[in-house]
């Protein structure tokens, strides 16, 4: 329901306008190089990025990936060493924050807790020097688009987690700002909560049409708030791309174990052909139903998502037979309701995980501990890793 | 009452001894005392030993009590003798002035102590508390050697080429200010640092980004935010500045009129305990009781909020 909701934020700007402005917008942001360094450690290492207008944007990473020093560069609380960012193709990076078009929504909110809800949506608008009339009503109007007129008079320790979520939303997009910055939105919310204020904050931000960058530690939300995502990693970005794209193709085995789970196998590549290649493993021989940039002998990795991956009592015959097929022990499973988690113990000691969904169990036949099993997978689940 | 009762006499009694000392300190040394001041207060002045005549005397089997308001009624009888009225505004206007002086210098002081890194803050803050590691009495005196016509400073100022007569210095309102805000300076930065330390940096962080500049956002944000550390501050100095006795003493001159050297020439010079007693009865319903129900109504407009 979310990925198509951010696909059509997505595709918007992409059909609106002439080829021109087309282009420009893709480039809305354009982060060239950016570099910086605290004290000799490198922060964020050359990293460039074009996001375009009206897209939602993660930054995704672990903690000290960089990330949320890319995003402070962005609101101007961090000077950069090196690089440039263009904001509509004006480079913004020496501009002091309180001078760019661009509001953030900080971690924990930083409400002012000597203010109201309805002073602290305010407080930016007052500082631009509009006419109080004008402050009113725009006021009015966020607290509208929040739902949160009746609590415009209660300060915000009066108010829950979500309620003040919310405040910090109508108060960074109070100033109709150019880019929108969010900082873990949803990191100080419970988990239940969590998964309701995704969507509702996606439907926000979209109804406003302000192009977005956030930053965030949970896939999850990243996945289903945001239209692309960049995976960082000590102060670089691995990779680019819709979370599908991400979570099908990654591009290193660091993006395919950081997003979801997945097994690997090392091994090397014995045929290489255009439409498919082979790979040798000491677990199995696998064929993959796609060609990759790399000659014969190489060392890569093959990945393969946990969910694409039957288990059957019987070797499977099939177009491949002897490829992707292993036999193993049950070493431990763990159903979870509408899905049970495989330990699958192979002959080389190499521990495989299997998701099959509840949808797909047998009535006649449940592998338990100890079983002895056939894994198998098809051409297309895999992923063969190069670096 | 009955949440007092309940204060004073929990189920734990290992608690109740804890709280009841330092209760029973107050009472005994301070409720108890000036009690005995509040009764010397409406005395008739008498000429022997005890300096004051009793409340209470039996006449023919009558028990009279002799309650005598001539104290009070002098001090605030400005027609006759305006001594007492402008001495308490006198008194009330160094108080103010020291406290926003010390403001002034100690705000900024806290400020950049609190922003220090935090390795330093324990250096910093010691340093602030040195001079409590001398005798109170000592530093004033030293502030009359420094002060003084023929004292350091003059002596600087004139090898300096800056002035060719020693200035009059000492025993004038500068030197009063002087002393008293160097006395009470540490009173008002340790309040305000221990708040301005916990000011949350990302509040300023969001100020900046919804366009407030560091001006606007040390008047919109820091400030409200200190608000409590700068009350809390400006009682600890303000207070003991009305009453203050030694540096006016000390450092002031003649025409510095504050109330503790006026509640002292009563009782020593001309012997008159009584009326000694009403000056003090009256600088601590006049000035201290509003300041506590002020400081009152503030903690708890501050306790509501976190």
């Amino acid at each position: 329901m979310s990925e198509s909701s951010s696909g059509t934020a997505a595709s918007a700007p992409a059909a609106a306008g002439g080829a021109n402005k087309t282009a420009a917008d893709a480039r809305f942001l354009r982060i060239e190089n950016l570099v910086k360094e605290f004290d000799s450690v490198v922060a964020v290492d050359k990293v460039s990025i074009d996001i375009r207008k009206g897209e939602i944007f993660a930054l995704l990473g672990s903690s000290g990936c960089g990330k949320s020093t890319l995003l402070r560069m962005l609101a101007g609380f961090e000077t950069p060493t090196s690089g440039r960012i263009l904001l509509d193709g004006r480079d913004i990076a020496q501009i002091p924050p309180y001078e760019r078009p661009i509001n953030m929504m900080f971690q924990s909110y930083a409400l002012f807790p000597h203010l109201s809800v309805w002073d602290n949506v305010a407080f930016g608008l007052r500082r631009a020097g509009l006419p109080k009339d004008q402050v009113a009503d725009q006021v009015e109007k966020m607290l509208g688009l929040v739902q949160l007129k009746q609590f415009a008079k209660r300060k915000p320790h009066q108010l829950s987690g979500g309620q003040q979520q919310r405040v910090a939303l109508a108060r960074s997009l109070a100033k109709r700002p150019q880019l929108l910055l969010l900082d873990e939105p949803l990191g100080a919310l419970d988990k239940k909560l969590r998964e309701r204020t995704q969507l509702e904050l996606v439907g926000i931000i979209e109804s406003v049409g302000v192009t977005c960058v956030m930053v965030t530690h949970d896939q999850e939300e990243a996945m289903t708030m945001a239209s692309r995502i960049a995976i960082m990693s000590e102060g670089r970005i691995l990779q680019i791309g819709a979370p599908a794209e991400i979570y099908e193709t990654p591009n290193c085995r660091f993006v395919a174990d950081f997003i979801g789970n997945v097994n690997l196998f090392k091994g090397k590549v014995v045929e290489d052909a255009a439409d498919h290649v082979i790979v040798d493993t000491p677990e199995c021989r696998h064929y993959v139903g796609h060609g990759i940039t790399g000659t014969e002998g190489m060392e890569v990795s093959v990945a393969i998502r946990p969910e694409k991956i039957r288990i059957t009592r019987e070797r499977p015959g099939g177009a491949h037979d002897g490829f992707n097929c292993v036999e193993a022990e049950v070493a431990d499973l763990a159903y979870l309701g509408s899905y049970t988690i495989y330990h699958l113990k192979l002959a080389t000691g190499l521990l495989v995980k299997a998701s099959i969904a509840s949808v797909e169990r047998l009535p006649d036949w449940q592998p338990t501990w100890g079983d002895k099993v056939f894994a198998s997978w098809d051409e297309y689940a895999m992923v063969v890793l190069t670096q | 009452m009955n949440k007092l009762l309940a204060r004073l006499m929990p189920n734990n009694p290992g608690r109740a001894v804890v709280i009841g000392v330092p209760y029973l300190w107050l009472v005994l040394f301070f409720l108890l005392p000036f009690l005995i001041v509040l009764k010397i207060s409406v005395s008739e002045m008498n000429v022997g030993q005890p300096p004051f005549k009793p409340l209470t005397e039996m006449v023919d089997n009558f028990l009279n009590i002799r309650v005598y308001l001539g104290n009070f009624i002098s001090l605030f009888d400005v027609a006759n003798d305006d001594l007492y009225a402008r001495t308490y505004l006198s008194s009330l206007k160094y108080a103010a002035w020291t406290t926003i002086f010390c403001l002034v210098i100690g705000f900024p002081f806290a400020y950049f102590m609190a922003r220090a890194r935090p390795t330093i803050r324990p250096a910093l803050l010691m340093l602030v508390m040195m001079p409590f590691w001398t005798s109170f009495l000592l530093r004033v005196y030293a502030w009359k050697a420094i002060l003084t016509t023929n004292g350091v400073f003059n002596q600087i100022l004139i090898g300096l080429g800056i002035i060719g007569e020693p200035l009059h210095m000492l025993h004038t309102p500068f030197s009063l200010m002087i002393g008293m805000v160097y006395v009470y300076l540490p009173f008002m930065i340790l309040p305000l640092y221990a708040n301005l330390v916990k000011l949350d940096g990302r509040l300023l962080e969001a100020a900046a980004d919804l366009g407030a500049t560091p001006w606007q956002r040390f008047w919109l944000v820091t400030v409200p935010l200190s608000k409590s550390g700068i009350i809390a501050g400006s009682m600890l100095v303000f207070i003991p500045c009305v009453g203050e006795f030694v540096i006016p003493e000390l450092l002031g001159g003649p025409e510095t009129l504050m109330i503790g050297r006026v509640l002292w020439d009563e009782l020593f010079s001309n012997n008159d305990w009584p009326r000694a007693a009403a000056v003090a009865v009256v600088t601590i319903l006049l000035i201290i009781v509003p300041l506590a129900i002020f400081n009152k109504y503030q903690a708890e407009s501050q306790g509501e909020r976190t």
